[in-house]
C-alpha cells in the first residue's frame, strides 16, 4: 500500500515537472506551430547553467530563476536570428531546432564534461514529510507547488491578460490575428523565449530529483512530446492533465513493466494521435 | 434523366450555414451558370458535388447514380471533373506531362511502377491532343513555371477536358485574365461538344453571361433566383442581391 | 553521354578495392553504399512523396534487430535476411498506418514518436534486445561460397545491392507510379479529384521505402556485426535525414552524395574533430536555412548557376556525387 502511494507521490512530482517542461512546448507549438526539438536541451543547459551558478555561491531558487532568464535569452536569440529567417516554412524550423538541439547539447559536454553532475536539494526541503501513513520527499512537494504556481501565473497570463489574448488569438487563427494588427512576429519572440525559460528553469528544478547528465536532453524531448501531443497543443489544460497522466504512465510503468516502459508511455500516445489527432483538448487543426 | 440532380443540399460549419436546402437540376448538354456574391457557397457546392466536403443533409444524383457514399476519387472515374479557383497545377512539370497526369488518373495504369512513364505513345498522343483543343501544343514541352497565367488557366481546361468528363465544373475560369485571354477561354468554352454538361461558377457576370443557358444565383447559401437567362437577368431580385453588396 | 559516364563509374567503383589500398577506406566506402541505399529508399518518401519521416532509422534498426536475433536463433543467413526484411515491411505497414493519420507536420510527429518507441523498445526490453549491451553476430553469409569477411569482399556484395537499389528506384521513379507519388506531393487535393486514391500511394511508397530501409539495416548489421540502441537514437534518425537533404531531395543521386558526406564527416573527420554532433547540428541548421535545396543543388546555385528542375536526372548531380565520393 505504501508502495503505491510513493509511487503515485513520486508521479505527480514527476507530473508536476513535466508540467514545466511541456507547458512551454505546448504553447511555442501551439503557437508558431513549429515542435520545438530544442525544448530538451534547453532544459539540460538550464540545468547545466544551474549547477555553475549554485557553484558560484548561488542560492538554489536564484539560481533556477536565473538559468531560466539565461534559457530565455538564448530562446529569444534563436528566435530571431534563426527561425525568423524561415517564416512560415514550418518543417524548416523543426529541422533547425533538430540541429540546434545536436549543437547544444554538444556544447554543454564541452562545457562541463561527460560526469553527471548533481543538484543538492535545498536545504529548507531535505528530508520527508508525513501524509497519511506515507512519508514523502519534501522537495518533491516542493516541485508540485511549484508547478502549480506556474500553472496558475500562466493561466492568468493566458486568460487574464492582453498578452494571453493575442496569443489564444494566435493559437486559433494566426491568418486572422495578423489581420487584426497583432504583431504576430513579436509575440512570437516572447513566446519563445517564455517557453525556453520555463525549460531552463524546470532543468534546475529537476535538479535534485534527475541529476543533470549528458543524454538528459533526449531522455526528457519524447516525454515532453508525449504531453503536448496527449493534452493537446497550445493547450494549458491540456498540458497540465497530460503531464500528470505521463508522469503516472512512466513511473508506474517503469516500476511494473520496465522493459516495456516505453511501449506504455508512447501506446496511449499513439492511441490519441489516431483517434482524436489535436489531442485531448486541444483545437482541430487548421 | 437530368445530368445532375441536387435535393435539398445542406451544409454548415460550426454555426454557419453555408449551403441552405439547396435544390436543382442540371439536364444533360446544358450550360449551367452559378452566380453570388462572395460568401454565397457557390464553391462549397462544387465541393459538395465533387465530394470533398459531405453535405449534412441532403442528396447528389449524378445521372440517377446517387453520389453521396462515394469517394470523391471515385467521382472522376464516374465522368465528373473540375476546375479550380486557384490554379491547381503541377509545378516543375511541363504542360504535357500535367494532362498526362489528368489522363493517368482514370487508368489503371497509374499503379504501374514497372514502365517508363515517358514510353507510354497512346498516353503522350492523347496528352498532346488535349492541348491541341486548348490551342497549347507548341507549348507541350515547355515547364509550367514558364508558362502564362492565361495559359495555365487554359491547361486547367484541358486537364479536365482531357478527364473525357459527363459534367464539367468550372470554378471562376475567367478569373485573373485579360481581355485577350477571356476571349481565347470563351472560344474554348463554346467549343466544348454536347454530351458534356457544363456548370460554371463565375464572379463576373459580363464574362459568363454569353456563355450560360440557365443561371442559378445563390445568396447566403440558398438558391434565390433561377430560370433562364432571361429571365434571370429581368428578375428584380437579381439586382438587389448584386447592388445590395 | 550519360550511359558512359554512368558506365564508368560504375566501372571505377567497381574496381575500388583495388585503387585504394587501405581497407579503412575501402570500408568507409561501403559505409557510404550502404547508408547510399539507405537515404535513396527515405528519399522515395521525402522527396517524391513529400512525407518527412524522421522514424525510417526506426525501420532500419527493426531489420537489423530481427536479423539478429533470427540468425542467432539459427535460422541462418538466407532465412534471416527473409524474415527481417518481412518484420521491416509489416513494421513499416504499421508505422505507414499511424503515421498517413496526420499531415504535414502531424506526420512528421508520429514518425518520431514512432520512432522512440522503437528506441525505447531495443533500450529497455532487455530479455530480447539485450538492451544496451547489443546483439551480435558471428560471421557474414558467403553467398556462393563467396566470402564477405574481407573488406573487399563486403564492399563488393554492398556495391551490388547498391547498384539494385538504385536501378529499382530509377524505375520506380520514372514509372506511372511514381508519377503519381508526385502528384500527391504537389497537389493532394487534385489528385484526388483527378481519381488517384493518395492514402493508398502513399501508404505503398511507405512500403516501398521501408524495404530499403530494412535491407540497409541488414548491411549495417553485417558489416559491423552487431546492432544496438545506438542506431535507433533520435541522433541517428536525424542523420538520416541529414544524408537525405543535404544531399537534395529533387534528384535520385542526391541522396547518395548526401550519405557519402555524412558518412565522410562522421569517420574521417571526426578523428580530427571531436566533437562530431556539434558540427552535424550545425550543418543541419547551416543547409537548411541557405541551402533548403540540399547541398548538391545549393552549392551549385550559390555558385551563380541556376539549376532547380524537380526532374529525376543523373547527369550534374552524378557528376558531382563521383567527385564528393572521392574519384
Amino acid at each position: 500500500m505504501n508502495l503505491w502511494l510513493v509511487l503515485a507521490g513520486n508521479s505527480i512530482a514527476f507530473g508536476g515537472l513535466l508540467f514545466l517542461l511541456s507547458a512551454g512546448f505546448s504553447l511555442i507549438f501551439g503557437l508558431m506551430r513549429i515542435p520545438n526539438l530544442t525544448h530538451g536541451s534547453l532544459f539540460m543547459l538550464g540545468a547545466y547553467f544551474g549547477t555553475s551558478l549554485i557553484a558560484m555561491g548561488f542560492g538554489f531558487w536564484p539560481a533556477a530563476i536565473a538559468a531560466g532568464i539565461g534559457v530565455a535569452i538564448l530562446g529569444g536569440l534563436i528566435e530571431r536570428l534563426l527561425l525568423r529567417r524561415l517564416p512560415g516554412a514550418e518543417l524548416a524550423q523543426v529541422l533547425v531546432t533538430l540541429g540546434l538541439s545536436f549543437m547544444i547539447a554538444d556544447l554543454c559536454l564541452m562545457g562541463w564534461g561527460g560526469d553527471p553532475i548533481e543538484i543538492a536539494t535545498p536545504p529548507a526541503l531535505r528530508g520527508a514529510t508525513r501524509i497519511a501513513t506515507a512519508a514523502f520527499p519534501t522537495y518533491r512537494l516542493a516541485v508540485i507547488a511549484v508547478a502549480v504556481i506556474i500553472a496558475a501565473g500562466l493561466w492568468a497570463l493566458i486568460d487574464r491578460t492582453r498578452l494571453g489574448a493575442m496569443i489564444r488569438a494566435g493559437v486559433d487563427d494566426p491568418a486572422m490575428a495578423r489581420v487584426v494588427g497583432i504583431r504576430v512576429s513579436r509575440l512570437f519572440t516572447v513566446v519563445f523565449c517564455l517557453g525556453a525559460g520555463l525549460a531552463g528553469f524546470a532543468g534546475v528544478i529537476g535538479g535534485p530529483i534527475l541529476s543533470v547528465y549528458p543524454g538528459l536532453d533526449q531522455d526528457m524531448l519524447p516525454l515532453a512530446l508525449v504531453v503536448v501531443i496527449l493534452g493537446g497543443s497550445g493547450s494549458l489544460v491540456g498540458s497540465f492533465v497530460g503531464s500528470f497522466v505521463v508522469g503516472f504512465l512512466y513511473n508506474f510503468g517503469q516500476a511494473m513493466l520496465p522493459e516495456l516502459a516505453y511501449v506504455v508511455l508512447f501506446l496511449p500516445m499513439l492511441v490519441v494521435l489516431v483517434l482524436r489527432p489535436q489531442g485531448l483538448f486541444g483545437r482541430a487543426a487548421a | 434523366m437530368s445530368a445532375l440532380v441536387l435535393d435539398d443540399l445542406e451544409k454548415s460549419f460550426g454555426g454557419l450555414r453555408v449551403t441552405a436546402a439547396v435544390s436543382l437540376a442540371v439536364e444533360p448538354g446544358e450550360r449551367r451558370l452559378i452566380i453570388g456574391p462572395n460568401g454565397a457557397g457557390k464553391t462549397t457546392l462544387f465541393n459538395l458535388i465533387t465530394g470533398e466536403l459531405r453535405p449534412d443533409r441532403g442528396s447528389i444524383r449524378l445521372f440517377g447514380l446517387e453520389l453521396t457514399h462515394i469517394p470523391s476519387r471515385r467521382r472522376a472515374h464516374l465522368g465528373l471533373a473540375r476546375t479550380y479557383q486557384i490554379i491547381t497545377l503541377f509545378p516543375g512539370e511541363t504542360l504535357l506531362r500535367n494532362v498526362t497526369l489528368s489522363l493517368l488518373g482514370r487508368s489503371p495504369l497509374r499503379w504501374n511502377p514497372l514502365v517508363r512513364l515517358d514510353r507510354q505513345e497512346a498516353l503522350a498522343a492523347d496528352a498532346r491532343t488535349a492541348l491541341e483543343r486548348v490551342g497549347l501544343d507548341d507549348l507541350a514541352d515547355r515547364p509550367l513555371g514558364q508558362t502564362a497565367y492565361g495559359e495555365r488557366r487554359r491547361v486547367e481546361i484541358a486537364m479536365a477536358l482531357a478527364q473525357s468528363p459527363r459534367i464539367l465544373l468550372l470554378d471562376e475560369p475567367f478569373a485573373g485574365l485579360s481581355i485577350d485571354e477571356r476571349r481565347d477561354v470563351q472560344e474554348l468554352l463554346a467549343a466544348i461538344p454536347r454530351d458534356v454538361t457544363v456548370m460554371m461558377i463565375e464572379h463576373n457576370m459580363d464574362v459568363a453571361l454569353d456563355f450560360a443557358e440557365r443561371i442559378t444565383v445563390l445568396h447566403f447559401g440558398r438558391v434565390v433566383v433561377e430560370g433562364t437567362r432571361a429571365e434571370v437577368v429581368s428578375d428584380p431580385r437579381t439586382r438587389e442581391i448584386y447592388l445590395g453588396e | 553521354m550519360r550511359r558512359l559516364a554512368l558506365a564508368l563509374s560504375l566501372v571505377g567503383l567497381a574496381a575500388l578495392p583495388f585503387w585504394v589500398a587501405n581497407d579503412y577506406y575501402v570500408n568507409i566506402a561501403a559505409q557510404i553504399l550502404l547508408y547510399a541505399v539507405f537515404a535513396l529508399g527515405l528519399n522515395l518518401l521525402v522527396g517524391y512523396g513529400g512525407l518527412v519521416s524522421l522514424g525510417h532509422a526506426g525501420l532500419f534498426g527493426i531489420a537489423a534487430y530481427a536479423g539478429a536475433i533470427f540468425i542467432n536463433g539459427g535460422a541462418g543467413h538466407f532465412l534471416g535476411i527473409l524474415g527481417a526484411l518481412a518484420v521491416t515491411v509489416a513494421a513499416a505497414a504499421v508505422f505507414a498506418v499511424l503515421a498517413l493519420r496526420g499531415t504535414g507536420l502531424g506526420f512528421v510527429m508520429i514518425t518520431v514518436a514512432l520512432g522512440q518507441i522503437v528506441w525505447g523498445v531495443a533500450y529497455r526490453w532487455i530479455s530480447i534486445t539485450n538492451g544496451d549491451n547489443g546483439v551480435s553476430i558471428a560471421t557474414r553469409p558467403s553467398p556462393f561460397g563467396l566470402s564477405l569477411a574481407t573488406a573487399a569482399g563486403f564492399y563488393w556484395a554492398t556495391l551490388l545491392v547498391f547498384v539494385a537499389a538504385l536501378a529499382t528506384i530509377a524505375i520506380f521513379v520514372g514509372s506511372p507510379f511514381g508519377a503519381s507519388l508526385r502528384g500527391t506531393r504537389d497537389q493532394p487535393r487534385r489528385m484526388n479529384a483527378l481519381g488517384y486514391h493518395v492514402w493508398m500511394i502513399r501508404f505503398l511508397a511507405f512500403l516501398f521505402s521501408g524495404l530499403w530501409s530494412g535491407v540497409a539495416g541488414m548491411l549495417f548489421l553485417y558489416y559491423n556485426q552487431f546492432v544496438s540502441p545506438q542506431v535507433v537514437a533520435l541522433g541517428a534518425l536525424a542523420e538520416a535525414l541529414l544524408m537525405v537533404i543535404a544531399g537534395g531531395t529533387a534528384t535520385l543521386l542526391g541522396p547518395v552524395a548526401g550519405a557519402a558526406l555524412v558518412v565522410i564527416m562522421k569517420n574521417v573527420a571526426s578523428a580530427y574533430i571531436a566533437r562530431w554532433n556539434l558540427v552535424l547540428g550545425a550543418i543541419f541548421v547551416v543547409i537548411v536555412i541557405f541551402m533548403p535545396e540540399g547541398l548538391v543543388p545549393g552549392s551549385v546555385r550559390l555558385g551563380g548557376w541556376a539549376a532547380g528542375r524537380f526532374y529525376p536526372r543523373d547527369g550534374e548531380p552524378a557528376r558531382r556525387a563521383r567527385q564528393q565520393s572521392g574519384a
